[in-house]
């Protein structure tokens, strides 16, 4: 990874949500995201996790400027997004697309497959003769396993693993550098899913795609991302590689996710030693003082309440956001 | 399309299809909505033609035959109402304004009511706020008052009248759309069309007003027999169309008043409207099901 210029940057990347205002009171702000910073490297894959509500799709949506920033940085090869106009935006958008976790919510109910397909190049390449816009369509379709036969379908035709390599196809037919993946097979049967990752693999490997991989199923991000990043209430409590995650974790609550998530083999299953969670996620509205996680955490300390953590590194590349990350051991290889 | 230069063979090679093409060989296959555009066609062109080939013009008066029941020998098909006026032409002179005023008043209704709600609805916020509350305001103008307004500055004619009922008529139009972009906007094509940085003009008019049809064609067939009642209303107030020249409902009003002594008077008139409006309701649903992919 050295020397490379990262692909993107993110700084200190916040997302609010202004709630509506009522009647003689303070306006709510919820901070969705708040101070999430990464880099991504050309061809990497990044996955994003943590639980419902926690900013990962949010995260993905501020990134591509879906939804207005509130603060800090994205850097996109050395341009900074946030900070030029909706106008200068659109032709960047040609290189970085979005895959949605609902397939069918995401195709035009009155579109055919092929005018799905084919509206990225009706934005970007204009210019594109209807026949050879016709073949680069059939030719994508192709690529993500699709017949071409199909083109004049109409979405509801297709199943929830078709509709999602539509959308696959949509987001690829521009060759795109950047593909934010948001939960793109929570929606789907388990023997689907691994259709569809395989398919992302194999066409980030053929087009040196990066991806972020936004998901909260452990083992499907396991399986795909070379990294990964761990949110909770719109921070990021714990950033490395996969296998460090998986296997020499730092935070609790990357601890507790991980021992969370289940094992295929029923033995090591029965034999795993738990790490349960109490309590539930607190409000985003209003979130605990000093380090979000302690009203949950095993070993919060009384520091832990009045100060919030930073993300500073245990290795390189490991960063965790804990006052007691020296302490903690890392579990021997428990997964 | 049938051009060889491209990578699937030739032969097999299927045509690109568009949601138009696919609508109308859907609509065309609807046995009930053809029906119904043949007879729209066919009353249409009698009142544009009809009178043409009448021996009687509109208001030449039969001072040989008041209020008669119609009489194949005497040459009034339909009878004659109470001044002596044959009714067979003016039942169709007063389907050309009935037919005008239905499809002016569908026409505006539809093309700034969708275009105006969606945006509205699109953009939302400030935008929002402004562009329906315009609408409010003149939601709450009192139709009559603003007619007699109307009529007052710019003298009694009947484009007037037009641009009132079409002033009145998009409001519910953007009301109703704007609901439904208000819940489209939320969908996720939305916003991939969004992602790939489709325009907002593109946003609005390929993808959201194709999704608004189903209730705005709905809506559109039922505004036109509105704006006919509505018509007919006007004129009797004398704000509307003025003698000799009729409309549907002038016609049918009168009918209805003479019901008992000359029931002819109110059936013709009666019977073309309601087979108008007959037809104009089983096309709307013809097209609402033939624009909805999922009804194959």
């Amino acid at each position: 990874m050295n020397g490379v210029a990262p692909l993107l940057s993110v700084r200190d990347f916040s997302v609010d949500f202004r709630l509506p205002k009522k009647f003689l009171k303070p306006r709510l702000i919820l901070k969705a995201v708040s101070g999430v910073s990464f880099d991504l490297m050309p061809g990497e894959t990044l996955g994003v996790v943590g639980e419902s509500g926690c900013g990962k799709s949010t995260l993905g949506r501020g990134i591509l400027r879906l939804i207005p920033a509130a603060g800090g940085e994205v850097i996109w090869l050395g341009q900074p997004l946030t900070k030029i106009s909706a106008r200068d935006m659109r032709p960047l958008r040609a290189q970085m697309q979005i895959i949605f976790q609902d397939p069918l919510a995401s195709l035009d109910p009155r579109m055919t497959i092929g005018d799905i397909i084919a509206e990225p190049l009706s934005v970007h390449r204009k210019d594109l003769p209807p026949r050879e816009r016709r073949a680069k369509v059939e030719a994508i379709m192709d690529r993500v396993g699709l017949h071409p036969e199909m083109i004049n379908r109409y979405p509801h035709e297709f199943s929830g693993g078709q509709a999602q390599r539509i959308g696959i196809a949509r987001a690829m037919i521009l060759e795109p550098r950047l593909i934010i993946c948001d939960e793109p097979v929570s929606a789907l049967d388990v023997s689907i899913q691994s259709q569809i990752i395989n398919l992302l693999k194999r066409l980030q490997r053929e087009f040196g795609l990066s991806l972020i991989f936004i998901s909260h199923d452990l083992s499907v991000v396991r399986h795909i991302s070379q990294r990964v990043m761990v949110l909770y209430l719109g921070k990021v409590v714990e950033l490395a590689d996969r296998d460090t995650i998986y296997g020499s974790a730092r935070h609790p609550y990357t601890k507790a996710l991980i021992s969370a998530s289940p094992l295929p083999d029923p033995r090591a299953e029965r034999a795993k030693q738990r790490l349960v969670l109490t309590g539930d996620l607190p409000s985003p509205l209003n979130p605990p003082s000093g380090c979000h996680f302690r009203t949950r955490c095993p070993i919060a300390v009384e520091q832990c309440a009045v100060e919030a953590p930073t993300l500073a590194s245990v290795s390189p590349d490991h960063l965790v956001s804990c006052h007691r990350k020296s302490e903690i051991q890392p579990d021997e290889k428990s997964t | 399309m049938t051009d060889s230069a491209s990578l699937a063979t030739p032969d097999n090679r299927i045509a690109g299809r568009s949601l138009r093409a696919d609508a109308m060989r859907r609509l065309l296959r609807n046995r009930a909505a053809v029906t119904s555009a043949i007879v729209l066609v066919l009353v249409t062109m009698a009142c544009v033609a009809g009178p043409m080939f009448l021996p009687w013009a509109l208001d030449d008066v039969d001072y040989t035959s008041f209020t008669t029941a119609p009489d194949f020998a005497a040459g009034h098909y339909f009878g004659t109402e109470a001044n002596g006026r044959d009714l067979l032409v003016r039942t169709l002179y007063g389907g050309r304004i009935s037919l005008l005023v239905g499809l002016v008043a569908s026409l505006v209704s539809l093309i700034i009511g969708v275009s105006y709600g969606a945006t509205a609805g699109y953009f939302g916020g400030g935008v929002d706020n402004i562009m329906m509350r315009v609408v409010d305001i003149l939601y709450s103008l009192p139709f009559m008052f603003f007619v007699i307004l109307l009529m007052v500055f710019f003298g009694r004619s009947i484009t007037l009248m037009f641009v009132g009922i079409g002033a009145v008529e998009w409001l519910d139009m953007a009301r109703i759309v704007r609901g439904q972009t208000l819940s489209l906007k939320r969908k996720e094509f939305i916003e991939a069309a969004e992602a790939c940085g489709v325009s907002s003009a593109a946003i609005i008019f390929r993808h959201i007003v194709p999704n608004t049809l189903s209730p705005v064609i709905v809506y559109a067939t039922l505004t036109v027999p509105r704006v006919i009642i509505l018509e007919s209303f006007l004129s009797f107030i004398g704000l509307g169309v003025q003698e000799p020249m009729t409309s549907w409902g002038v016609l049918v009003s009168e009918g209805a008043a003479n019901m008992q002594n000359a029931p002819w008077m109110l059936w013709f008139p009666a019977s073309f409207l309601a087979i108008t409006l007959f037809c104009l309701n089983f096309l709307g649903d013809g097209l609402r099901d033939a624009f909805d992919p999922k009804d194959r």
